[in-house]
């Protein structure tokens, strides 16, 4: 007989370890979605239990009570609950616990006892608790608690045998009707007094070693010193940068070649014309431009997990709360801001951490400034055709100065605009409360890392297949027709639609020095930046010949001036040039006005840098 | 040495400076002006830890301002400014 999917659920504070258990458990057979009406992330997972039974997980959004101060712990309690649409009640609720800090998960655990869901206790990281002397009478506990208890080691190979066999167990003797609902939000009378319960519990269940991580006591004495913490986390950036710049390369320009040969194959193979010049300039230029991103993406990415898995990014938040406080900022909206740094859409859906709806705005209004991954090629495209690569002051490299000052002017400016809404729109508020745990630093757990790094390029091969191919295949086709009439001597592209719009685009665009091949590229650059350059491939490509198209930089040194493309590169440290981000901040604002404010800062921020640019620029004698 | 907290007068976790060790006496939210509600703010120290009777240690002080500090509350490390830290009356 097939017995139905076991629906599970887990639920644990911050810092658990949830999401390593999460990993262990199902591996890569994970479906990451949002929950309906609302950007929450969903991570479902699927695995089968020792005995043949299929079960489906489900990783809710880590917290410390039931309370629901934001999306993401209404998430979590609405599912417990059973009242979130389109969920099914979970069958068995995991409370995971990081077996060396119970206090504040035991409390959690007494709150989820009152919505009757049967339920078990994961004590996690147990080997780390046993390494530093913490006992635990697992069988009291159980009895205190009236919750079956069990130990895991989610790191180690068969870490969660026990906790696989208990779930065959439960869920065998599942039948019998599940308990009561009695939750409701606690007072703070009724908080304090199962907060008192859960330290009488442990004090009985469990002994503590007098010493605490010493390791973590030392690391912090470094990283969170006043003075030296700021220097490491300078440091660490900018190993980040340099690693997404320079140990991308090599694999980028190998997919570069593949791509390269790709075309070259299908240009040799089929015959001249419209299939020809439609998959090697439409569709394996356009998305082999935009896939050449995979190796910086995944870089960035593991940065920020390993970052995060090690426990540093709450110390990260704690140096930056009142450095960020100046500008307006809170200190959570660091780490948001620097997953915008790989693109803008996981950073705005991140700035959920944050909790104050003002403070979280003004994050989300901001992080487009930030330069995100798919500014490189733009900014690399330029700057290596119209920058000599010289030495200034004997050390510096001249394009590396040029790609610096670019991030700078980014982040300097994202300050600035912070500030003036703090001034102007939300002068009378209060500064929202920074509080956070500092957990125990842990050593990243690698099988937990490559599954969340895989992921992540997942979704963004999954953009690239998608969002960024269809408007590809749309530049393409508006470069190429209509075709040019029989014995036309101009290039083809002037008779096409894409040269029409451009052309008709071109008078707004003149005063920054931009011309219709510009004004042509910017339109499909809506849909994700990094297009432009495909597109300007394309445009000049079609134009040109396939030798244009291999050797676009140098195609810009003689069709642009230096004016034009420093105007351009200006043009993109503001431009809103990204509808998927626009789409995001409508959804994560609910609101088009926000959108639309966004959208009409950013132009108003591009067009006057562009315009200043240029004139200055023509001024010197780069016109 | 033992009845140190006993001749050390109250004081709010805001004011201590780091290296201060000592233990809560209650939780006072309207002396504190946070931004959050009174019941938000107790509610969320208690979450925290911040429950009477735990015992505290000023650990670390940001750059600006000695702001926001890291406090070891039993067993665990919180980080808090000390505009909220200023509901936690200790001794």
């Amino acid at each position: 007989m097939e017995l139905p999917l076991l629906h599970l659920a887990l639920v644990g504070t911050p810092n658990s370890g949830k999401t390593s258990l999460f990993n262990a458990l199902t591996g890569s057979r994970q479906k990451v979605a949002n929950y309906p009406g609302v950007t929450v992330e969903r991570k479902e997972g699927f695995f089968v239990t020792p005995l043949g039974r299929q079960v489906s997980v489900v990783d809710l959004p880590g917290t410390y009570s039931l309370r629901g101060r934001s999306p993401d712990e209404e998430i979590t309690r609405d599912f417990v609950l059973g009242k979130a649409t389109g969920e099914t009640v979970p069958d068995l609720v995991l409370c995971v616990a990081d077996s060396t800090n119970l206090r504040l998960t035991i409390r959690l655990l007494l709150e989820l006892k009152r919505t009757g869901r049967p339920m078990i206790l994961v004590l996690n990281m147990f080997d780390i608790a046993a390494r530093r002397g913490i006992t635990v009478d697992v069988e009291r506990l159980a009895k205190e608690l009236g919750v079956p208890v069990v130990t895991s080691i989610a790191v180690r190979k068969g870490g969660t045998a026990d906790l696989l066999s208990l779930t065959d167990e439960i869920s065998a003797k599942l039948a019998a009707e599940p308990g009561e609902n009695n939750w409701r939000a606690l007072s703070v009378a009724e908080l304090r007094a199962t907060q008192r319960e859960a330290d009488r519990i442990i004090a009985d269940c469990v002994s503590l070693p007098a010493r605490p991580d010493t390791w973590t006591a030392r690391i912090d004495a470094i990283v969170l010193h006043p003075v030296g913490g700021l220097i490491v986390l300078a440091a660490i950036l900018f190993v980040m940068f340099q690693a997404v710049f320079a140990w991308a390369q090599p694999l980028m320009e190998l997919l570069n070649s593949g791509f390269d040969a790709l075309g070259e194959f299908v240009h040799a193979t089929l015959p001249a014309g419209l299939l020809q010049s439609f998959l090697q300039n439409g569709v394996i230029s356009g998305v082999g431009s935009v896939i050449v991103f995979l190796p910086q993406i995944i870089i960035i990415f593991l940065f920020i997990l390993l970052l995060e898995d090690f426990g540093y990014m709450a110390r990260a938040a704690f140096l930056m709360d009142r450095i960020m406080g100046g500008a307006g900022l809170h200190g959570r909206a660091f780490i948001p801001l620097l997953s915008s740094f790989a693109c803008a859409i996981p950073g705005i859906m991140a700035t959920r951490v944050i909790d104050n709806k003002r403070d979280r705005l003004t994050t989300i209004l901001i992080a487009p400034l930030m330069t995100c991954s798919a500014r490189i090629p733009v900014y690399t495209l330029i700057i290596s055709a119209f920058i000599p690569a010289r030495e200034v002051w004997g050390f510096i490299n001249l394009q590396g100065l040029v790609m610096f000052g670019l991030y700078a002017v980014g982040i300097a400016s994202a300050l600035a605009v912070s500030f003036l809404i703090k001034f102007f729109m939300l002068r009378d508020y209060a500064p929202a409360p920074f509080m956070l745990e500092l957990p125990d630093y842990k050593m990243p757990r690698l099988k937990s890392i490559a599954i969340g790094v895989y992921t992540r390029a997942k979704m963004f091969l999954h953009r690239a297949g998608t969002t960024i191919f269809s408007m590809m295949v749309l530049i393409w086709f508006l470069a190429s027709f209509p075709q040019p009439p029989a014995g036309a001597t101009e290039p083809a592209i002037d008779f096409s639609l894409a040269a029409i719009i451009g052309k008709a685009l071109e008078p707004l665009l003149a005063p920054v020095g931009f011309n219709w091949q510009i004004a042509v590229a910017l339109i499909p650059g809506m849909a994700a930046r990094e297009v432009a350059v495909a597109a300007l491939g394309t445009v000049y490509a079609i134009e040109g010949g396939k030798e244009a198209a291999e050797q676009i930089g140098q195609v810009l040194a003689t069709k642009w001036s230096l004016a034009t493309a420093l105007s351009m590169l200006a043009w993109y440290i503001f431009a809103p040039q990204c509808a998927s981000t626009l789409a995001v901040i409508r959804r994560e604002t609910g609101s088009w006005t926000w959108m639309a404010v966004t959208f009409g800062y950013m132009l108003v921020l591009a067009y006057a840098a562009s315009l200043l640019t240029y004139n200055v620029a023509v001024a010197f004698g780069a016109g | 040495m033992t009845d140190i907290h006993d001749t050390r007068s109250q004081m709010p976790l805001g004011l201590a400076q780091r290296g201060y060790t000592g233990v809560i006496q209650h939780l006072s939210a309207k002396d504190a002006g946070s931004a959050l509600s009174d019941v938000e703010l107790e509610s969320r120290l208690i979450e925290l830890g911040f429950v009477e009777g735990a015992r505290v240690e000023v650990l670390h002080e940001g750059l600006v301002g000695r702001d926001p500090i890291a406090v070891r509350v039993d067993s665990i490390t919180i980080a808090v400014r000390r505009r909220e830290a200023m509901a936690i009356i200790v001794a």
